[in-house]
This record gives C-alpha cells, sequence and structure tokens, in this order.
C-alpha cells in the first residue's frame, strides 16, 4: 500500500518540537517555556504550527493573527530569537532538527502569551503625525513625479508590526525611544513632495527621544519582514535634520 | 504580579554585536580615563605622590592591561568612524558589514605592530 510520501506530488511532512513563552497574568506563575510537538507539513509556516497546538492541543494559547498572509501584521513574534511575522515563515526553512523557540516580541509588555500591549507603539506612531499635510486643494489628484516618489517607496510598505521597533537594543531599555517604525512612517511623508510639513516631523523627530537614540545596530532592517532598509530610512531623516530640510 | 519574560538572547548579527562590543570598549576606556585623570592630577597636589602611584603601574599586570586598552581603543575609535559613515555617508548602509571586517583588520594589523614591542618593554627583554 503506498504511504502519503510515496504518492505523487504529496507533500512531506514531520514532526517538530516548539517551545511557545506561556504567561499568564491570572494564574501568578512567571512566563515559562512549555514545549509541544506538532505534526506539520513542508508547506506550513509557523503559524500553521500555532493553530494546530490551538485548535487540537491547547486552546489556551494565545496570539494575535488576522490575515495570516503577511499584510496586516498582526502577528509579529520572536521566533528562534529573532522577529518574524508568523505566517511569512516556513517551517521547513528553519533548523527543524533543532526545537522552534517561539516569544513574544520584546520591550512590549506582554498581557498573555505571545500577545503584548502595543498602545506605546502605535502613540510614538500617532506622534509623528502619519498623514498628508497640505495646504491646497487640488481639483484632481495631487502629481508627483516617478522620481519625487523614489524618494520615499520603500518607506510606504509599511505594515506596523512593530518586529523592527522590538528588535531595536535601544528601544528594550527605553521605552520613551520613538522607535524605527515611527521614524520610517514619519520619512514616508517627510520625503514626500506632496506633503507640507517636513520641518514639524522633523522637529518632533530632532528630540533626546528621536532619531539620534539610533545606534546604527540593523536589527530593524534585517528583522522588517517587508524588506525596508530601515536603518537607511532613519539615516536619511537624521541627515535631513542637520540640512534643516526634507 | 509576576516579572515579565526573560525569553532567549536576540539573535542579532554583525551590526549589533558591533554595537555591543563599541558599547564595553567605550564604558572600559571611559574607566580609564576616570583613573587616569585622577593619577594625573595628582602632579598638582604633590610630584612625590605622583610618582608613587605611576611606579606602581609597572608591573607585568598593569601592562596586559595597557595591552587590552589598546584595544579596546582602536577598535572603538575605528568602528566609531564606521559609524559616522553609516550615518553620514550616502552608502554606508550598503557597506556596513564590509566596513565592520575593514574595521576588524585595521585594528589587528594595528595591534599585531604595537603588541611585541609593548610586551618587550613590560617583559624587559630588550
Amino acid at each position: 500500500m503506498a504511504t502519503e510520501f510515496e504518492e505523487m506530488g504529496a507533500v512531506p511532512s514531520f514532526t517538530v518540537t516548539l517551545f511557545v513563552r506561556r504567561y499568564n497574568p491570572e494564574d501568578g506563575q512567571e512566563a515559562r517555556w512549555q514545549d509541544f510537538d506538532v505534526q506539520v507539513h513542508g508547506t506550513d509556516r509557523v503559524l500553521d504550527a500555532l493553530h494546530k497546538i490551538k485548535w487540537e492541543m491547547d486552546g489556551s494559547l494565545t496570539f494575535r493573527r488576522s490575515c495570516a498572509h503577511g499584510v496586516c501584521g498582526s502577528d509579529a513574534m520572536r521566533i528562534n530569537g529573532r522577529n518574524r511575522l508568523a505566517c511569512k515563515t516556513l517551517i521547513k526553512d528553519l533548523d527543524i532538527t533543532q526545537p522552534i523557540y517561539v516569544e513574544p516580541i520584546k520591550g512590549l509588555e506582554v498581557e498573555k502569551d505571545l500577545v503584548v500591549d502595543m498602545n506605546p507603539f502605535y502613540q510614538a506612531y500617532r506622534d509623528i503625525k502619519p498623514f498628508l499635510i497640505a495646504s491646497d486643494k487640488p481639483e484632481k489628484e495631487r502629481l508627483q513625479s516617478a522620481v519625487e516618489h523614489s524618494k520615499f517607496e520603500d518607506t510606504t510598505k509599511c505594515i506596523l508590526c512593530a518586529a523592527c521597533t522590538t528588535s531595536c537594543p535601544v528601544f528594550w531599555t527605553d521605552g520613551q525611544y520613538f522607535g524605527p517604525a515611527a521614524i520610517v512612517n514619519a520619512h514616508r511623508f517627510i520625503f514626500d513632495s506632496r506633503d507640507e510639513a517636513a520641518e514639524v516631523r522633523l522637529d518632533i523627530l530632532n528630540d533626546k527621544e528621536g532619531v539620534w537614540r539610533c545606534r546604527t545596530t540593523f536589527n530593524c532592517t534585517e528583522a522588517c519582514p517587508r524588506g525596508i532598509e530601515v536603518t537607511k530610512a532613519i539615516a536619511e531623516v537624521k541627515q535631513a535634520i542637520l540640512r534643516g530640510k526634507a | 504580579m509576576p516579572t515579565k519574560p526573560a525569553g532567549t538572547l536576540y539573535r542579532g548579527k554583525v551590526g549589533m554585536w558591533s554595537w555591543v562590543l563599541h558599547r564595553i570598549t567605550g564604558v572600559a576606556i571611559f574607566f580609564f580615563l576616570l583613573v587616569h585623570v585622577l593619577d594625573t592630577s595628582l602632579v598638582r597636589l604633590s610630584p612625590e605622590a605622583y610618582n608613587a602611584v605611576v611606579s606602581t603601574y609597572k608591573t607585568p599586570v598593569v601592562g596586559l592591561g595597557e595591552l587590552g586598552l589598546v584595544a579596546a581603543i582602536l577598535y572603538h575609535a575605528l568602528n566609531g568612524v564606521r559609524v559616522i559613515l553609516i550615518d553620514f555617508w550616502r552608502k554606508g548602509v550598503k557597506y556596513q558589514n564590509v566596513m565592520f571586517w575593514v574595521v576588524v583588520a585595521i585594528a589587528f594589523i594595528a595591534f599585531a605592530g604595537f603588541a611585541p614591542r609593548h610586551l618587550i618593554h613590560v617583559f624587559h627583554l630588550g
């Protein structure tokens, strides 16, 4: 009898061990590791394994996810010590001979298991005025050349998953720091030719807790699931502050 | 209330570890300068006391410490230039990884030039 593995085009399946960082504010216990052996397919992502745990093994496991396809930015977590989206990390790409460690992102308060309080993160985002500020009211669209657009195209890709901000050693120890994500979103408007408030945002980021806190560790660039060159964007904002204009 | 989860060490790459080393060498150099300013200022109070303190430095242990000091300063100075280039040179971000290994190479060459001569003095082999 042909097994599942021998079927033409069948996806191989294998067992992996996941160590998940558990924390329940109501049981009075410290955060701890809990291990699960999960049968997964070669096409499964870490999110699929977490789903399998939650749906079939332990329904109390708590994590955020919404679209599950790398667009909404809900499921940023620390996978094997690096910030990743669980829905974009294929299990087969990890070292499956070793257990896979899954923890909440660092620097924001853990509420339960893999869920953290995102409010300080969103507040930093709001503080840099993430919207177009323009005085004119054109009849049609505001025109912009391709060259003008290319200046900030990279930073339009942000999905606010917080993988960058919570990979930053400065943010871990100084929660007041605006963080890479807020600076990326400021960059998106500072270098937009249609926007008129670049000076306002540069002034906000020329703060003690602004861009000068950046120590260029490149953890943010490496963590971004959208491939945004975060450290480069921060460097461009630093230079714009020194020039006094975008 | 239970404490926050500690979890694993973040697995950053060259950028993060170069920064950690930069911070460690920076703090080490700061403490050296603190002692250095204090012992040098002693000469204004009493030249004899200054001579007494400085003569206690002429031991192999302090000599090896000086070796470490030079290594720390070499790395901190060269990596400082790298950080400045990352912030203010257009292509600095692109070449940050390469620049780190250039920093290590230059620091190593300079250290290799310094260490033998210094050790000869420390252990009176010359």
